[in-house]
């Protein structure tokens, strides 16, 4: 099985400097880009490698590629969303700290592609590890001349800037991840315009996931077909797959696209001894809960919406028996209320009153009434009626849960307690 | 136009608005918060909500934010689907999750937007259990109180204080539903625009400080449509009065003009009205006495000799009085010949120019402007939020291509992002609008009439100009270069070269407008009076002097006007504040201000407006018209005015007259919803006193008349059934921000001539400093310069102390305090200062009456 995101990380291993990411192949891909590739040419391999991105909207990164106008102005920007902030999350994590070349040269490869100018990392503000990494690949890169003016002698040249987030779950959307990088409030955009027309500083932008980028040079290496292949369904690629919650070895796999939740448990080792898995959130915070039930869905961008959840970014978050899905709910909304931007009226509002609903039901204060109001919440804060995903996904793990554990919020009301507690 | 289908109805709408402003334009009821008529969309609040349908077929529908969707031809909505409706209640149910509900202790209570949605969308009964969030409120300064727990979070009041007055001080804190809308610490607001969050807001968050003071219910105040008098731009105003003393005064919006924005000097100056300082009955020789016995001493001085001294901030039917009464070859313009000379210059150019004077709304849509000697910020502050919404048209212009409609608001600013259009800023000192300037240029008012002359001749070579000027290509290539450029110039400098030299730009640059500015409210209406300047009335004598309206210590040296004033046998004072000049008047007379009576005032854009009073003072306070003329009525006296002046017979049509009736009865200048009528003096009688009777204009002081929208001019408030808020508003307009039903009040004296006359001959020499010979300058102050508003104690406090205002380099020789005119004063580093040049605060105690800018020494204070 191939596992090209991960095949130069090792356990315990040094982060690659570029030597040693050279030695294994490494910036191959820019050299065959700029030497014999056009930006079209490339952007058409990647659309037909069906990479999808990574950051768990699933939208087609050849086709966001393209959506920059031929004519649009200069400078324009892309920037690597490296802001990885949803709970349960940590899989750009292993790549940034681990192989940062092969995602700078997956930046490079999509800024030529976009005829980008200048590109920024917007990194999470906590991964300071990634922030040293970071640095000094860029330095590296520059030395080596892979940036700078005249990449390796062609006519394009690129910057590479590296900013650390002050911190909030917002910067991760990409237009409030645009407002953040300007040092504004980092509240979302109005789209359209979308990035690509009117981004960062008013001009064309692309935004793309850590994960997205480090797939590009193994799509440029080793052809749209090959990267397909890589996976079982429609969508190209591997995933990194993770899990964490009671199993026996929470941790991150690289495995083909459209494995499924029971792989990933397998190579979790499992439920830890004395605990039942109850369900899953397939991708982050921000998923559907899935069940028992769901073990064998394929998880890529199509298959679980069929049961009523998303990929997300692809880690999972086990639920076991010993745990109270109403305190993990609330857990949950919790951090979606405080990371509310306070931007638009349902999310602001919604999210404020379903944590108080949660926590009073936790602590033995529920009332009658309270799962009709958060059933309203859910789809009064749920797609179409806010500003922009954050409501909408804090609304997945609430309506799921009211969904497969309803007996078990009746409980908190009726028992005037946490059954848990 | 477009059609838009509304339940499947078919509805004519603009298609360059959004579905929100398309439904309020025709008349339909549908809640927002975020939104602003003049601050666009920005999708926060999520009140708008409808329906929208793909096609005929489409019976699902997703719900759309109507103030962020295209009034497109052939979109389909609804507004009534329920599950819009249920949308919209619910929005209203998350914005008062917090809001603590103290509508009764509440200033906005009874005009309150959030009050009049939450009715409208049906909210009425509280589910949430939990406590509600709280705030600590700060002090915002004298203008502005601060109440941060009745916020629901629509970010109006940093959109507008930010972004579109470019305030710094105002900001968004913290986030979710804890966001504090405030200062980094308690201080005064910085922006002279802040009085206008008491509107913006929607909520109790941000009100009027003053109001507050003497506090009254909207549907207890009586209103009168007025006139602004503390500039020359003529901003409409409704002014509120109870009990006799008037409480505050919002925004009348008109279009051309002040929009939906005023100026705090405008907004707060109000105060001066209720000062104790105020003449409220007739005195003779110090003694009161009844309005007969004055008025007969008054016509028998009147037939003896006498002259008469007029003022610039008195109404055009009472200098008019004044001049019949005294005859026009003893009337005189309460003016200094430096300042009357280029109001007569400024006439001039207005009757035979060939540029169209532009409105505020002009200035707002200019792609170029270049502003010659006016510190136009502190000399006629609402046209410097104009001037600044005008460097953003040029940037827009590209964003069509981007597909980006101008309402959406953000979208707009994050594509223009800095990008301003040219603004040219020459002036002696620092100005406000330097920090959004393409170039701010300093200079001593010559050598700034030298560069206006040298842009005229470069855009057109047979414009005269002397030698090269820094700056000069860069500006011509921008007026040229632009569709709507405007330059803009004025008296507050007292430089006829900066006034000839901006003709000569508008002259050269056809197409350009000019604007110029007078620095009192009827300062051009004075100057069509056309009467001789001060210096001739101090040269002349009478048995009596009549001055009206007018302290003539402002306008003269101190030991100049004692000795003038002690030529006359008898000096009669028409005026509504005591100052220098009425410890003169033998006869003492009590004028009303415009809260009190009408009168017409001529603008800088040459417009006369009217200003009609809100109520009938107890006293014997009259309009100095009154006084002075045999008329039985306003309309009497404009008859008379328009008949005896040609140039301003126009008048009459400036506002209906007395007669006009709407529907058959006279317009009320309180709210149907006026209480205390029978209980208001039953301290006094328990019978109901009849309403005062108003001989001058078609409105009555009752709460009774006609129902329907009154013409502009005569509209005292604005209030419509479910919208008891300023919001109102949209009720009143063609479409909504389009001009008042009826039209934009008021009349235009001057239009562009077809063919003008030559460029003005000859820039200024160089300025050049001498030694101890210091060119002194004044700073005009938008607290503190202007007369009357000085009287409030919020301006007063605001009112910078008296300083002199050197550059570093100048300053060396001296220490921190100088004696200048007279006057031991601090220095105030001013390192943009020109070499040579001094700025002292124009109007401001001490430095009153000097006839600046003149040349005098300074020297060094021990």
């Amino acid at each position: 099985m191939e596992t090209p995101l991960t095949q130069n990380i090792r356990p315990g291993q040094e982060p690659l400097d570029r030597e040693a990411y050279e030695r294994a192949g490494g910036y191959q891909a820019l050299r065959t880009a700029l030497k014999s590739m056009t930006p079209a040419a490339l952007i058409d391999a990647v659309k037909n490698s069906n990479l999808r991105g990574r950051g768990g909207a699933g939208f087609s990164t050849g086709l966001k590629w393209s959506l920059v106008p031929k004519d649009a102005p200069h400078p324009r920007y892309l920037v690597a969303n490296a802001d990885e902030m949803e709970p349960g999350t940590f899989k750009d994590r292993l790549l940034l700290e681990r192989d940062p070349h092969q995602f700078l040269e997956g930046m490079m490869l999509g800024s030529y592609a976009t005829a980008t100018d200048v590109a920024y990392i917007f990194l999470r503000g906590e991964y300071t590890q990634a922030a040293k990494t970071l640095t000094r690949a860029i330095a590296e890169a520059y030395a080596a001349g892979y940036l700078g003016k005249n990449i390796l002698g062609a006519s394009y040249s690129l910057e590479i800037h590296l900013h650390t987030s002050a911190g909030r779950y917002m910067c991760g959307e990409e237009t409030g991840l645009l407002n953040a990088l300007e040092g504004k409030r980092a509240n979302p955009r109005t789209k359209p315009p979308y990035p690509g027309v009117s981004g960062l500083w008013g001009m064309p932008t692309t935004v793309n996931n850590v994960e997205t980028l480090s797939c590009v040079p193994h799509i440029v290496n080793h052809g749209a077909e090959w990267f397909r292949k890589l996976s079982r369904t429609a969508d190209g690629g591997t995933k990194l797959y993770g899990a964490s919650g009671k199993v026996k070895q929470p941790g991150l796999w690289e495995l083909p696209m459209g494995a499924t939740a029971r792989e990933v448990l397998d190579r979790a080792g499992g439920m830890r001894e004395g605990v039942r898995l109850r369900g899953f959130l397939p991708g982050g915070a921000s998923t559907d809960f899935m069940t028992e039930e769901h073990l064998d869905v394929p998880l890529d961008f199509t298959e679980p919406q069929k049961v009523g959840s998303r990929l997300g970014t692809g880690t999972m978050i086990i639920l076991d028996d010993g745990t109270c899905p109403v305190g993990m709910v609330w857990n949950l909304e919790q951090f979606f209320a405080r990371e509310s931007c306070g931007w638009c009226t349902p999310c602001w509002s919604g999210l404020a009153w379903v944590e108080r609903i949660l926590r009073g039901m936790e602590e033995g204060k529920g009332q009658e009434g309270d799962l009709e109001k958060l059933t309203f919440q859910t789809k009064f804060f749920g797609p179409g009626h806010t500003f922009c995903a954050l409501a909408p996904g804090a609304a997945e793990p609430l309506q799921s849960g009211l969904k497969y554990f309803h007996d078990d919020f009746e409980r908190h009301i009726r028992e005037k307690r946490c059954p848990w507690g | 136009m477009s059609t838009v289908y509304i339940e499947n109805r078919p509805h004519q709408m603009n298609e360059k608005q959004n579905l929100l402003e398309g439904c309020l334009s025709a008349g339909m009821n549908l809640p927002y918060f975020c939104w602003h008529p003049a601050l666009g969309s920005v999708g926060a609040c999520r009140q708008c909500a409808v329906k929208q349908f793909k096609d005929e077929s489409d019976t699902h529908g997703r719900i759309v934010m109507a103030c962020m969707t295209p009034a497109a031809n052939g979109t389909r909505i609804s507004i009534d689907d329920p599950e819009a409706v249920e949308f919209r209640r619910a929005v209203v149910e998350g914005l008062m999750l917090n809001h603590p509900h103290d509508c009764p202790v509440c200033d906005e209570g009874g005009e309150c937007h959030l009050q009049d949605m939450t009715v409208m969308t049906g909210h009425a009964y509280r589910r949430a259990t939990f406590e509600k969030r709280t705030f600590r409120n700060q002090y915002l300064g004298p203008f502005v109180n601060h109440e941060m727990n009745r916020c629901i979070q629509c970010y109006r009041c940093v959109r507008f204080y930010r972004e579109y007055a470019g305030g710094g001080d105002l900001n968004a804190f913290s986030l979710r539903d804890i966001v504090y809308f405030g200062r980094e610490r308690d201080g005064v607001l910085e922006s002279e625009f802040a009085g206008n969050l008491v509107e913006v807001c929607p909520t109790g968050v941000f009100t009027d400080a003053t109001h507050k003071r003497h506090y009254t219910r909207k549907w207890d105040l009586q209103f009168g449509p007025s006139v602004c008098i503390h500039c020359g731009l003529g901003c409409n105003t409704s002014v509120a009065e109870r009990y006799g003393t008037v409480r505050r005064i919002v925004n009348r919006y008109h279009r051309a003009i002040n929009g939906y924005f005023l100026c705090d000097r405008g907004r707060y100056g109000y105060e001066f009205v209720n000062s104790s300082q105020r003449i409220r009955q007739p005195r003779l020789r110090g003694r009161l006495v009844p309005a007969e016995a004055a008025l007969g001493y008054l016509r028998l001085l009147a037939g003896g000799s006498v002259m008469g001294i007029g003022s610039p901030r008195a109404s055009l039917e009472s200098n008019f009085a004044l001049r019949k009464l005294v005859g026009p070859e003893h009337f005189y313009a309460g003016i200094p010949s430096s300042e009357a000379s280029v109001l007569a210059l400024m006439l001039k150019i207005l009757r035979t120019s060939t540029a169209r004077t532009p409105t505020l709304h002009e200035i707002e849509e200019a792609d170029a402007l270049f502003i010659l000697g006016e510190d136009v910020s502190n000399t006629a502050p609402r046209m410097a939020l104009s001037a600044r919404q005008s460097t953003r048209q040029q940037p827009m212009q590209g964003l069509e291509r981007l597909h980006i409609p101008l309402w959406l608001d953000h979208p707009v600013r994050e594509a223009v992002q800095n990008a301003r259009g040219p603004l040219f800023v020459a002036t002696p000192f620092a100005t406000r609008l330097d920090g959004i300037a393409t170039r701010a240029i300093r200079g001593a008012p010559d050598d700034l009439a030298r560069l206006g002359f040298a842009v005229a001749h470069a855009i057109n070579g047979s414009a005269p100009s002397e030698g090269v000027v820094d700056g000069t290509a860069e500006i011509a290539e921008a007026l040229q270069r632009a569709h709507r450029p405007v330059v803009i110039s004025g008296a507050s400098l007292r430089n006829a070269a900066l006034v000839q030299a901006a003709a000569n730009i508008a002259r050269a640059r056809p197409g350009a407008a000019l604007a110029l500015i007078a620095p009192e409210c009827n300062s051009l209406g004075l100057a069509l009076l056309d009467a001789a300047p001060l210096e001739g009335a101090l040269a002349t004598h009478a048995e009596t002097l009549i001055i009206l309206e007018n302290d003539l210590y402002r306008r003269a040296p101190e030991e100049v006007a004692d000795k003038f004033l002690s030529r006359f046998h008898h000096i009669v004072v028409l005026d509504s504040l005591e100052n220098a000049t009425t410890r003169h008047a033998e006869l003492l007379l009590p004028a009303a201000t415009f809260a009190e009576g009408d009168g017409t005032f001529v603008s800088s854009e040459g417009r006369a407006q009217r200003a009609l009073q809100a109520f009938v003072p107890p006293e014997a306070i009259a309009e100095s018209w009154r006084w002075l003329g045999e008329w039985k009525s306003l309309d009497e006296a404009v008859a008379a005015l328009a008949a005896d002046i040609p140039a301003l017979a126009a008048i009459t049509s400036a506002s209906p007259p007395a007669s006009f009736r709407e529907a058959g009865q006279k317009i009320p200048r309180e709210p149907a919803r006026y209480s205390g009528r029978t209980a208001k003096l039953a301290q006094i009688s328990v019978h109901e006193p009849k309403p005062p009777d108003d001989p001058d204009t078609p409105l009555a002081f009752s709460m009774e008349g006609s129902p329907n929208q009154p013409p502009p001019a005569v509209t005292p408030f604005f209030w419509s059934p479910g919208w008891n808020s300023y919001q109102a508003i949209n009720k009143f307009q063609e479409e909504i921000a389009g001009p008042l039903r009826g039209g934009d009040s008021g009349v235009r004296l001057f239009e562009p001539a077809a063919r003008g006359n030559g460029y003005f001959p000859g820039a200024p020499r160089r300025f050049e400093p001498k030694p101890n010979e210091w060119l002194i300058v004044p700073i005009h102050h938008i607290f503190g310069s202007e007369e009357l508003s000085r009287h409030a104690p919020g301006v007063a406090e605001l009112a910078p102390q008296p300083y002199v205002a050197l550059n570093p380099r100048d300053a060396e020789a001296f220490g921190a305090e100088v004696f200048c005119l007279g006057q031991r004063v601090r220095v105030r580093l001013a390192p943009e200062a020109p070499s040579g040049v001094v700025g002292v605060p124009a109007d401001i105690p001490p430095f009153l009456g000097f006839d600046l800018p003149m040349r005098a020494e300074i020297r060094r204070a021990e």
